[in-house]
């Protein structure tokens, strides 16, 4: 019987207290129960923040990367609940701030095109789409590995530790398949155009 | 790769890179060790300019002994406070603990320079001096704020500026303190102002360099790029 089943009989917060506190010593299957226990308690933290639903599985997974980097400030004679929640509740700001920004971004990018008027304006915008659904066409048609690791490291802008953190592949390969797709993408577009 | 296998590859892949960690000491023990670096050079000061002289000016001045405890007070609260605020979960509202302290500390030296005023023929500091006051605050604080950064490079201060500021009262205040033991000037206001502006100075240059000096270890640091 290991150290965290000693307290299966507990209430959910203290097993999962014990179950960080054996993780914090090394136990793997303490430590892949309690993160796999923390998923609901970051969700809800997410959705208290008001955090919209698609980006509640990006919070998790942030959440439990900081999680992972910072579980030796976890005081077993504390709550569990209250550390986790405190972790997911900045992450969910977090999240809900660079989507903020990024939504500036398009709003002011869209001011520029209504103060700026230009007689190509809709063929503009018909080739700027057309061009993002070249390049979204392109990404789908690499190879899976590639796809990942453009997808990790480009568009989600992932580091290295955490892609490869995320995907289980290592960095090296990562950063071989990058090379790959955008030479492939590069090919691509520089033999079209 | 659907965002719940996502989820469940990267609980799989964090358990495969597990290792033992080291647990972070209390904030108590943290704040203590600090406090002893603080007394070391207390002991050197007073190893060099001897305890004499201070004693006299309490004796003659007691608002100066209460000023100086109410500065000590502030910088184990606010050193306290910003370890406690190292560790997810704790309340913010161990923000307010160095309140107080800080509130004797500025009261005490107020009512000095009221007494001052009544009561003048006290040997108070000139400009020159009132300079060698600042620098010696601020000179001390940087120190004193480095190590206190240095002790919180484990920690994980969700709300870096306030922790940051806390880092700034705690070494701005113990820099304070120590500048009473070899201090030879009667509070006066243009001392205190002195005294405040070193504060407010280290305090805001802590809260805007603190705050990104805490956070990264945590957050971007192992973002390798692509």
């Amino acid at each position: 019987m290991t150290d965290a089943d000693a307290h299966a009989s507990d209430s959910p917060e203290r097993r999962r207290a014990a179950w960080m506190a054996a993780a914090q010593a090394g136990d793997r299957a303490a430590y892949e129960r309690v993160l796999a226990d923390s998923v609901s308690q970051i969700r809800a933290a997410a959705r208290r923040q008001g955090v919209p639903h698609d980006l509640l599985d990006d919070v998790v997974q942030e959440t439990l990367l900081t999680v992972h980097r910072v579980r030796h400030t976890y005081d077993p004679t504390r709550s569990y609940d209250a550390w986790l929640g405190a972790i997911a509740s900045r992450r969910a700001v977090d999240a809900l701030r660079s989507q903020g920004r990024r939504g500036r971004r398009e709003l002011h990018d869209e001011h520029a095109y209504d103060s700026h008027p230009d007689a190509d304006d809709a063929t503009a915008a018909t080739e700027r789409e057309q061009e993002a659904r070249r390049l979204r066409d392109a990404i789908e048609a690499l190879p899976p590995g590639q796809r990942e690791a453009v997808e990790q490291l480009g568009l989600k802008e992932r580091s290295l530790a955490e892609a490869s953190a995320l995907t289980g592949r290592q960095t090296g390969a990562l950063k071989v398949n990058l090379h790959r797709a955008m030479k492939a993408l590069r090919a691509r577009f520089h033999g079209d155009s | 790769m659907s965002e719940p296998r996502l989820t469940e590859s990267l609980i799989q892949s964090l358990g495969g890179q597990l290792t033992p960690v080291r647990r972070l000491p209390p904030p108590w023990l943290r704040t203590a060790g600090w406090l002893l670096v603080v007394a070391a050079i207390a002991a050197l000061l007073l190893h060099h300019y001897g305890a004499e002289h201070m004693i006299r000016r309490w004796a003659a001045e007691p608002d100066i002994a209460v000023a100086g405890a109410g500065a000590v007070i502030t910088a184990v609260c606010a050193a306290w406070a910003a370890f406690s605020l190292g560790v997810p979960g704790r309340p913010a509202r161990w923000a307010w603990l160095p309140l107080p302290g800080l509130l004797l500390w500025v009261g005490a030296s107020g009512l000095g320079c009221l007494r001052d005023w009544v009561l003048p023929g006290a040997e108070v500091a000139g400009v020159h001096q009132s300079v060698d006051c600042l620098v010696f605050i601020i000179g001390l604080s940087i120190p004193l704020s480095g190590l206190l950064i240095w002790l919180l490079r484990r920690a994980c201060p969700l709300r870096p500026v306030l922790a940051a500021v806390m880092i700034g009262l705690a070494s701005a205040a113990a820099s304070a303190a120590l500048l009473e033991i070899c201090h030879g000037f009667a509070v006066a206001a243009t001392d205190l102002l002195t005294h405040a502006v070193a504060v407010a100075l280290v305090v805001a240059a802590n809260a805007l360099m603190g705050g990104r000096l805490l956070q990264p270890h945590w957050t971007q640091a192992d973002r390798t790029g692509a």
